[in-house]
Order: structure tokens, then C-alpha cells, then sequence
């Protein structure tokens, strides 16, 4: 018998958010089944928060051919917005349950991204719309910038600790196998959402108007749906889930800083393009896929690369997995149309 | 006879093309009414000008005695008016139920509130929006495809629900950009009926057709354009002895030197 070999995987959480949490265990020799599963949880945990980052960017590009690259600092603006609330509640009310204090962090987070989504769509995009493809794409970028440096300096250059309201210490439901509740949480909560989402978009008459805008501004338009109301609602949508995917992300990891939003969003691009761009089911499949592989990729490399590289290199995978889509299945797994929109 | 519509001077030029010059027309309540005129005599642009799709360069719409915004397509269908298009336009991942209540959404209240709660003014909104979509359908004939994506309509069909769709609008005028192109004798044989069933319930309905036989058995009245100019304006067998007309169309006249 092998000697049960426990390797805690590097934290390496300070210099890179978007690391694996230091109580992640990678077991080697007998306890195969058991990572197996472990790096399954993980992944569906992080493809969650990928999957309602990337509903985001999937919804703008459907409706409008624009890749909003500011989407991912939405999400940071969210995070750090839920984290001043709570510091403010815990200050003004300290015999606070945590659980109303995280719903009331979370709502005030979802209204600031929510009239933040409005504003960036109204101020910067919508005079762009008849652009030509970059200049939407290059605002987006600088809005990006713009997002950073004024969250840089409402809440300075420093990392923040996020408060843990609800527990992060891990349960075993399986020997072996750790799951936290904060964990349990982030993936009831974005399954929640995206149900939601599908409904709204599919069986109702704002989602039938999104839809109809989506295929042709123009005759939507000319069959009475206002679509500059459409847009805005599409963008305001998308930033709330940004919100949560925010709070989710920073909750889960424990931190908080004003560039957190880069690579989380980043990679919920990455899954959108997975899945197809423009297509909601895609961008929760995506997100779903890519947080596992990632998460299994983590797990292994490791073992892989026989320790040339360890985990922290995680961040491969997205990228790689980007480059292959890009290359053999640029309409992504679920997508038809991709460039038919000017 | 009320006036319905009534275009003052209506100008467009795109570059060094003048589409519209000067085009003063009436439409009156209740007839059907057509606008002829060769390929590029600025019919569609007529329409375009007309739905909000382009801004005049000059002149005014007023309809039912006040002006129509220009630039604002859905506060014109708001007002009244609805189109169907030259080459088909639905929206074609939409169901054809779908699509006729899109063509609806106008005339609904419920706000994002209503819809993100669900409430039963929403729910009973939504309930009679798909029982009005279903009757139109019915109306246009195809309700036995409510649930097939539009795109795999049959050319005729997706011109049916073109009208549908356009009338899920509720609109008083229905401008109707060449309804029989493409079709045989048999499907415009039935548009014809269809058409004549739409003014019999009281909407009145602006048509641009090649079919000369069509235009000259539906309309009341007739407008010709040539070169973005309005050069006749009367009933089908007055506007066929036009002479202009006839030059215009023949090639004679003045534009063949």
C-alpha cells in the first residue's frame, strides 16, 4: 500500500484572486475517486461564478455585436460595493444576523451595478452604435480602465479581507471530499439565477422583446419595440448577475481588490466563446466546462508536468482551451450564427 | 371622407440621389391605397420616411390631425401605423406565435416590474396576448405553424405572418411593401381576399405593388412616383390613362432622352 500522500496545493492567493483556496486538497495514491470528485465540486463551484459573468457578455453581444470588456470590473465594482456595505452594517448594527446582512449588502450591490450597467451603456455605447466594430470594443476597453482607477481610488491599491458571513469552514459529505457552505451556496444561488434568466428571456414578453432586438434592431423597431429601452434593460440584467457573480467570487476566496474583475472576466469571456457566443445556454455551458477543466487542470498539472509545473499555473487552461475553440470550433459548442452581425 | 394620413412635401436624398422630392399625398380612412411607380421611384423610401426608419430632409407626416415623430420607428407603430417589408423581415429564430407577439408589445402595459414579479396583470396580459396572436394567426390562415420557427415557414406563409404580425400591432394604417412579390396566382389570388378582409374590418391599407392587376383591382386610389416625384394621384382606371404614367413606365417621355 502507497502511503496516503496529502499536498496542499500552494495558496499563492495573494498575488492572484483567482488561485485556488488554500483548503483545497489534492490527494494522491488512494484517495483517487475521492480528488476526482473534490476537483469536480471545485469546478462546478468557479463554472458557476464563470457562467453568470459570461451571461453577461453573451446577452450584450447578442443584442448589440459588442464584447463589453468592462463586464468583468462590473463585477469587481460589486464585490468591493457589498464589502463597503457590510463594513458600513456591521459598524452601525453589529448584532446584525449575517445572513440579512448579506442580503442587504448583495441587493445594494446589485442596484450600484445595475444604474453602473445603465450609465455605461447610455454614456458610452450607445453613441457608438452605429460605429464601426473597434471603436465600441476600444471604449469598452477604456471603460475597463476607467472602472479600475476609480475603484483604486475609492477603496485604495490594498487587498481586502471579505468578511465570511456565511461559513467557509468545509463540510464532509463524503470522507475525503470538502465542500463549504459558502460553496453549497454559490452554486444554488447562480443555478437559481440562470433559471431565472431563461424564463425571463423565453417565456416572457421582455425576454420575447430582447430576442426580436437580438435578430434585427431594425424591424424590431418597426414593430413597436423600443429597443433603446431593450438595451439598456439587456445591460442592466447582465450587471446585476455581474453583482453576484462579484459577491460570490469574492466570498469565496475570502479577498477583495480593485483589479479582482480582470481575470475572472477574462475567463467568463473565455467560456461565453465556449459555448458560442450570443447564446445563453452556451454561456452557462461554458462556464460550467471551463471552471471544471480548470479546476481539474489545477488538480493535475502538477502530476502532469511531474512538478515542472504546480497549481498556480491554472490559468493555462482557460486560455488554452480559448485558442483551441478559436481555432477548430469558433462558433463555440452550442453557437450557430457568430459574425453575422455588423 | 376622413383624411388619415396626410405627407406634406415629404423629401429624402442620400448623397447625390434625391429618393423623395416634394411628395404630398392624403390617405383617406377606410380605402385602400396604392403607390406604384418603376424599380428605385422611391416607394420603399417612401415608407421608410413614413414608418421612422428615415428621417425626412424635409416635409411632415400628420396623422389622425396631429404630426408623427421622425427617427422613432416605435413611437410611429405606437401611433397607429404598421409595416410588412419588401424582402421578408421576421424575426426568424422566433416561433410564428412569437413573432406576432412581438408585434404586440406596443399595446402591453406591464413594466419590468410586472414581468420580473410575475403579478396577475402580467399573467393576464401575457394569457390574452398569446389568445390575440393565436386569433391572428387564424386570421392570416397559417395557426396550424403557431409553434414552428418562423425561417422554416414556407415563402408564402412567412409573408401571411408578416401581415400577422404587423396587425398584432393594432395599427389603423397598414403599409404593406410589395405583399404579393414572389407569389403565384393562387397565393396572391388569396391575398387579394385577405386584403379585402383587412379594409372590411376597418384598417385602412397603403400598399406598394408591381402586381398591376392587384393594385388596379384592390386600391381606390392610386399614387404614382417616378424619380422620387409624385406624377399622378387618382382612381386605378384614370391614373392607367395617365400619360406620364405610361411614359414612365414604358421608358417614353421625357426621361428617355
Amino acid at each position: 500500500m502507497t502511503p496516503r500522500t496529502v499536498v496542499r496545493v500552494m495558496p499563492a492567493r495573494l498575488m492572484d484572486p483567482t488561485a485556488a483556496p488554500d483548503w483545497r486538497l489534492v490527494r494522491l495514491g488512494k484517495g483517487i475517486m475521492e480528488t476526482l470528485i473534490q476537483q469536480l465540486i471545485n469546478g462546478l463551484v468557479i463554472g458557476s461564478v464563470y457562467a453568470l459573468i459570461a451571461l453577461g457578455y453573451t446577452m450584450v453581444y447578442g443584442i448589440l455585436g459588442l464584447i463589453n470588456f468592462a463586464h468583468g470590473d462590473v463585477l469587481m465594482v460589486g464585490a468591493l460595493v457589498a464589502l463597503q456595505t457590510m463594513t458600513f452594517l456591521m459598524g452601525m448594527a453589529p448584532g446584525m444576523s449575517p445572513l440579512v446582512m448579506l442580503s442587504i449588502a448583495l441587493l445594494v450591490a446589485i442596484v450600484v451595478c445595475m444604474l453602473l450597467g445603465f450609465t455605461m451603456e447610455r454614456l458610452a455605447y450607445r453613441r457608438l452604435r452605429n460605429a464601426p466594430r473597434l471603436a465600441p470594443l476600444i471604449t469598452a476597453i477604456g471603460v475597463s480602465f476607467l472602472l479600475q482607477t476609480i475603484a483604486m481610488i475609492i477603496w485604495g491599491r490594498n487587498y481586502h479581507t471579505y468578511p465570511q458571513l456565511i461559513s467557509t469552514t468545509p463540510l464532509q459529505p463524503i470522507e475525503g471530499v470538502f465542500i463549504t457552505p459558502v460553496q453549497i451556496t454559490i452554486i444554488f444561488g447562480s443555478a437559481a439565477l440562470m433559471i431565472g434568466l431563461l424564463l425571463l428571456v423565453n417565456r416572457t414578453k421582455i425576454g420575447r422583446a430582447m430576442r426580436a432586438t437580438a435578430e434585427n434592431h431594425r424591424v424590431a423597431s418597426l414593430m413597436g419595440v423600443d429597443t433603446n429601452a431593450v438595451i439598456a434593460f439587456t445591460f442592466v440584467i447582465g450587471a446585476g448577475l455581474a453583482a453576484v457573480a462579484g459577491v460570490m467570487f469574492a466570498s469565496n476566496y475570502g479577498i477583495a481588490h480593485y483589479g479582482m474583475g480582470f481575470m475572472p472576466g477574462l475567463k467568463a469571456f473565455t467560456a461565453a466563446v465556449l459555448g458560442g457566443i450570443g447564446n445563453l445556454g452556451g454561456a452557462m455551458l461554458g462556464g460550467i466546462v471551463l471552471g471544471v477543466v480548470e479546476s481539474f487542470g489545477a488538480g493535475y498539472i502538477e502530476n502532469l508536468t511531474f512538478g515542472f509545473l504546480n497549481s498556480s499555473y491554472q490559468d493555462i487552461f482557460a486560455f488554452l482551451i480559448l485558442g483551441l475553440v478559436l481555432i477548430f470550433r469558433p462558433t463555440g459548442l452550442l453557437g450557430e450564427r457568430v459574425s453575422d452581425r455588423a | 371622407m376622413i383624411t388619415l394620413l396626410e405627407a406634406r412635401n415629404i423629401g429624402k436624398r442620400f448623397g447625390g440621389l434625391q429618393a423623395l422630392s416634394d411628395v404630398s399625398l392624403t390617405i383617406r380612412k377606410g380605402e385602400v391605397y396604392g403607390l406604384i411607380g418603376p424599380n428605385g421611384a422611391g416607394k420603399t423610401t417612401f415608407f421608410n420616411v413614413l414608418t421612422g426608419a428615415y428621417t425626412p430632409d424635409g416635409g411632415e407626416f400628420v396623422f389622425n390631425g396631429s404630426e408623427l415623430p421622425t427617427g422613432k420607428p416605435h413611437k410611429v407603430v405606437a401611433r397607429g401605423i404598421a409595416r410588412t417589408f419588401q424582402n421578408i423581415r421576421l424575426f426568424r429564430e422566433l416561433t410564428a406565435l412569437e413573432n406576432v407577439m412581438a408585434g404586440h408589445h406596443i399595446r402591453t402595459k406591464a413594466g419590468v416590474w410586472g414581468v420580473l414579479t410575475q403579478n396577475r396583470f402580467t399573467r393576464e396580459e401575457e394569457r390574452l396576448t398569446t389568445e390575440r396572436a393565436y386569433e391572428l394567426l387564424k386570421y392570416v390562415g397559417i395557426e396550424r405553424f403557431a409553434d414552428v420557427v418562423s425561417r422554416n415557414l414556407s415563402y408564402g406563409d412567412q409573408r401571411r405572418l408578416e401581415i400577422a404580425r404587423a396587425l398584432a400591432t393594432e395599427p389603423q394604417l397598414l403599409a404593406l411593401d410589395e405583399p404579393a412579390a414572389g407569389m403565384n396566382a393562387t397565393e396572391t389570388g388569396q391575398l387579394k381576399v385577405l386584403i379585402e378582409q383587412i379594409r372590411h374590418d376597418g384598417i385602412t391599407v397603403m400598399l406598394i405593388e408591381h402586381d398591376v392587376k392587384l393594385v388596379m383591382g384592390l386600391c381606390d386610389r392610386v399614387a404614382v412616383l417616378d424619380f422620387g416625384k409624385k406624377i399622378a394621384e387618382d382612381v386605378p382606371a384614370v391614373v392607367q390613362k395617365n400619360e406620364a404614367v405610361i411614359a414612365a413606365y414604358l421608358g417614353g417621355g421625357k426621361h428617355a432622352h
